[in-house]
């Protein structure tokens, strides 16, 4: 029995906090006047009640995945990476322009190469702060927001000036069928980006569990000096971790593009890289518990949706739960006690 | 008078059964030593006296009256006072703030510092405790942040104080320092339980000594009425060889060479000047000194960790000065590091993750790491070193001190190496397990590696090198094959070995 629960922990501890979570908002509904049950069964039923709500919360599932799962990766060599934001962006335009210049391939290339070249672009947008982090100090949280600016305002720029198609909204031209991703569903806008995101999710386990590689940049990560006792180049493996880490943020910002808006648009993130963070703390940075996280943001934020059209619940409610799963995902010691008694 | 006694004390954690039904008295005005090796149960019990821990069963009685400690308050509140191990102090704050934390004197609801400061005088005069009462912790030595702990206590009013382990953070002559502080404590009325794994340490401060093994007593004796031996084989269960016996071996070529390596510090202080060291095959060169005067650098520049001022270093006839750490390690060269829970090992991650760290590599194929393969060296190294573990999936947190040191040390003499650099490869570390790793680093030399033995131990170089080097702020200040203690003692202390001192300090330490 306690082995079971040794080996389910983590698992254990994050479920508990979202029910813990999800026990004081109903509290706070209470408390504002609503009816609990209306507006959680308005929240579940947005979320996956019938399939195009679930594909919907696939669809906002997708990209928390990939921010989460770069966040998660900057953790493992010990980085807060918080410039998901910035690489997303910097993938989202890469892509979106590079489509315009490859259209001519065909589609089994164009797809991937311009997936890569999405990737690339968030991984140069990684690769600065981590190679100030090993240069010079500087702290990779104070840089990586600071790349989200540059990144963010850099992309507008760049837009308005070369790239706006005709008409009052900031974007480009939509892009070429051929480098559209297929959807899965009719009328919805849930792509094949769910699978490249579930591949993604397995490469990057087998990568910490399974390589020479990963094992050497989770140990900077868990003991630095350790690491260079044993003859690991620790600046290298934070520059190399956050490159991996702003590649897979740039994908996040590519199947945006390539299966959701099919061009690149000015803001187009609600703060998918931010929301990244949360989700890689409550999936205790695991690339499957990034998986279950993102999920569980995904649904939120749809479910939200549906919940304040017709139970007229304010979708502020939405934000104070995700607040409050990861408040009681951070107090470990709080739920242990719970637990213990 | 009994002023503590436990009466048969029962405290488990899950099953495991850190104190066995313990009996144990202790007498107003005696030093006490509670003597084991690591895990023997001796911290549990006194964290039950001081009301860390609730036991499952038993009682105390504290001035032959039954009584109840729920919690520290409680216990500082009936006269106890504990030093911690780990110094439970505050780096920004001045010593006299740090002694009165908690239990400040007020004037007009506002903390009266200069009645604070003039109580932590008069305390620190009446047992010669000597500290700088407005200085920073950060500041100051280690052996003075001891002394503001034992002052803490004092100032509480404690009647009894308990030590946990105080010699492990201490230079030699700081260990001489504190027990003429106990003797003086022990003077004033005050009785005093001291934890200890360390033999001399027992014979030399205690009156009585009480021997705990896996958690149960074995027995309490009067200390004029035993030897070491007889503690060490009470302690572990059976014979122990206190030194090790050597033989004499042929040496071979040249393997490690350090010519006049220097380090400049970052604000042009010399940390190391013109240090030159040569080890052959088969052969053990100590390096003596007192922490702080250059080895742990001198171990970092070794390893590539740091880099040189100028200077050479060569192994096996290839210069390595600026070479990185990663090709020193495939060159042959093995680091017990000085720092084993800092450098040596990753505690997040499990046995077999920290076996091969260093030598990953050779465990690889096209990038992926062969889990067969890591799995059956781990077994092997495991066994070799007597890692005592539940498994090899286990974090090696969930292991004793002892138990991590032999699997650092297990990984470090398993790669086959040329030169083995050890760096304190016993600190912290019980008698038995002491034992069995000097007898490896006898092997070692035995299959012709050359060795440095870095140390603050002299028993163990005395006992284990061919040739000592002593260290002394930076410099080689002596080289020798054979020492006397009191002249190796000296010597790390800065001091010229003249015959008058050596016979002054040899009374002295034969008088302690």
């Amino acid at each position: 029995m306690i082995k079971i629960f040794k080996k389910y922990e983590n698992s254990i501890y994050s479920f508990t906090a979202i029910l813990l979570a999800f026990l004081v908002g109903s509290i706070l509904i209470h408390l504002s006047g609503f009816s609990v049950i209306k507006a959680y069964s308005a929240l579940f039923d947005g979320a996956f009640g019938n399939v195009f709500n679930l594909t919907q919360t696939l669809m906002n599932t997708i990209p928390l995945i990939f921010t989460g799962l770069a966040v998660a990766i900057g953790f493992k060599s010990g980085l807060f990476n918080i410039g998901g934001e910035g690489q997303m962006y910097l993938g989202a335009f890469a892509t979106a322009i590079a489509t315009i210049y490859l259209s001519f391939l065909p589609v089994y290339i164009l797809i991937p190469l311009v997936l890569i070249i999405g990737g690339l672009a968030g991984s140069a947008w990684g690769f600065v702060p981590g190679y100030l982090k090993a240069k010079t100090g500087a702290h990779e949280v104070v840089t990586t927001i600071m790349m989200n600016y540059i990144g963010i305002l850099i992309t507008s720029y760049l837009l308005l000036k070369y790239f706006k198609e005709e008409g009052p909204i900031p974007q480009t031209a939509l892009i070429p069928e051929s480098a559209r991703l297929p959807e899965l569903v009719e009328y919805s806008r849930l792509t094949w980006a769910i699978f490249i995101a579930v591949f993604v999710i397995i490469i990057i386990d087998i990568f910490f569990k399974r390589t020479e590689l990963g094992y050497k940049i989770q140990t900077v990560g868990e003991n630095r000096s350790a690491a260079e006792y044993a003859g690991i180049n620790s600046n290298k493996m934070m520059v190399l971790s956050m490159m991996i880490s702003g590649f897979v943020a740039g994908l996040a910002g590519s199947t945006i593009v390539m299966g959701v808006l099919h061009r690149f648009i000015t803001n187009f993130s609600p703060g998918y890289g931010f929301t990244g963070i949360a989700v890689a703390v409550l999936g205790k940075n695991k690339p499957w518990g990034v998986l279950f996280a993102a999920i569980l943001f995904g649904a939120l934020q749809t479910g939200g949706i549906t919940m304040q059209l017709f139970a007229k619940i304010p979708m502020d409610l939405i934000v104070i739960i995700q607040g409050l799963v990861i408040l009681f995902v951070a107090a470990p010691i709080l739920i242990k006690k719970l637990l213990r008694k | 008078m009994n002023i503590i006694e436990f009466k048969s004390i029962i405290k488990k954690f899950g099953d495991f059964i850190a104190n066995d039904k313990i009996d144990l008295i202790i007498k107003k005005g005696e030093i006490h030593c509670l003597l084991g090796e690591n895990g023997a149960g001796k911290t549990t019990l006194m964290n039950i006296l001081f009301g860390l821990y609730k036991p499952e069963e038993g009682k105390i009685f504290l001035r032959e009256k039954p009584c109840k400690i729920n919690n520290p308050h409680k216990a500082i509140e009936l006269g106890l006072g504990m030093i911690h191990q780990h110094f439970m102090l505050i780096d920004r704050l001045t010593t006299t703030e740090n002694i009165i934390v908690g239990e400040e004197p007020l004037k007009n609801g506002l903390v009266d510092m200069k009645k604070a400061r003039e109580q932590v005088k008069q305390i620190s005069d009446n047992y010669h405790l000597a500290i700088k009462i407005d200085e920073k912790i950060e500041n100051i030595s280690v052996g003075e942040q001891q002394r503001v702990e034992i002052l803490k206590v004092l100032f509480r009013k404690a009647e009894i104080l308990i030590f946990d382990e105080p010699t492990a953070v201490l230079t030699p002559q700081e260990v001489n320092n504190l027990f003429t502080t106990l003797r003086e404590l022990k003077a004033g009325g005050k009785t005093i339980i001291f934890i200890t794994h360390k033999l001399e340490e027992t014979m030399n401060i205690s009156d009585r000594v009480t021997v705990l093994r896996k958690g149960k007593v074995i027995s309490t004796v009067n200390t004029c009425d035993t030897s070491p031996k007889k503690l060490a084989r009470m302690m572990v269960g059976r014979e122990v060889l206190l030194n090790v016996n050597k033989e004499k071996g042929d040496l071979g070529d040249k393997v490690l060479e350090v010519k006049d390596l220097s380090l400049i510090g970052k604000h042009k202080n010399i940390i190391l000047k013109n240090i030159n060291i040569s080890i052959r095959k088969g052969e053990i060169v100590g390096l003596a000194g007192v922490s702080g005067n250059g080895q742990l650098e001198l171990e970092e520049c070794l390893t590539g960790l740091r880099k040189v001022t100028s200077g050479k270093i060569i192994l096996g006839g290839d210069e390595i000065t600026h070479t990185p750490t990663r090709i020193r390690r495939k060159k042959g060269f093995s680091h017990i590091p000085s720092d084993c829970l800092k450098r040596g090992l990753v505690s997040t991650y499990d046995l077999t993750k920290n076996i091969i760290l260093g030598n990953q590599d050779s465990f690889t194929k096209n990038g992926f790491l062969q889990q067969n393969d890591i799995n059956e060296y781990c077994k092997e190294v495991i066994e070799k070193f007597d890692v005592r573990c539940q498994s090899l999936n286990e974090s090696v947190n969930n292991l004793s001190g002892g138990n991590q040191q032999k699997l650092v040390i297990g990984r470090e003499l398993s790669t086959n190496p040329k030169f083995i650099l050890a760096a304190q490869p016993t600190r912290g570390v019980d008698v038995g397990a002491i034992e069995f790793i000097h007898n490896n680093i006898l092997k070692m030399r035995k299959q012709k590696k050359a060795i440095l033995l870095i140390s603050a131990e002299l028993e163990e170089l005395l006992s284990l090198a061919d040739r000592i080097l002593v260290i002394y702020e930076g410099k080689i200040v002596s080289e020798k094959n054979n020492y006397t203690k009191e002249e190796l003692g000296l010597l790390m202390a800065g001091k010229k070995a003249s015959d008058e001192e050596i016979l002054e300090t040899g009374n002295r330490i034969r008088n302690d």
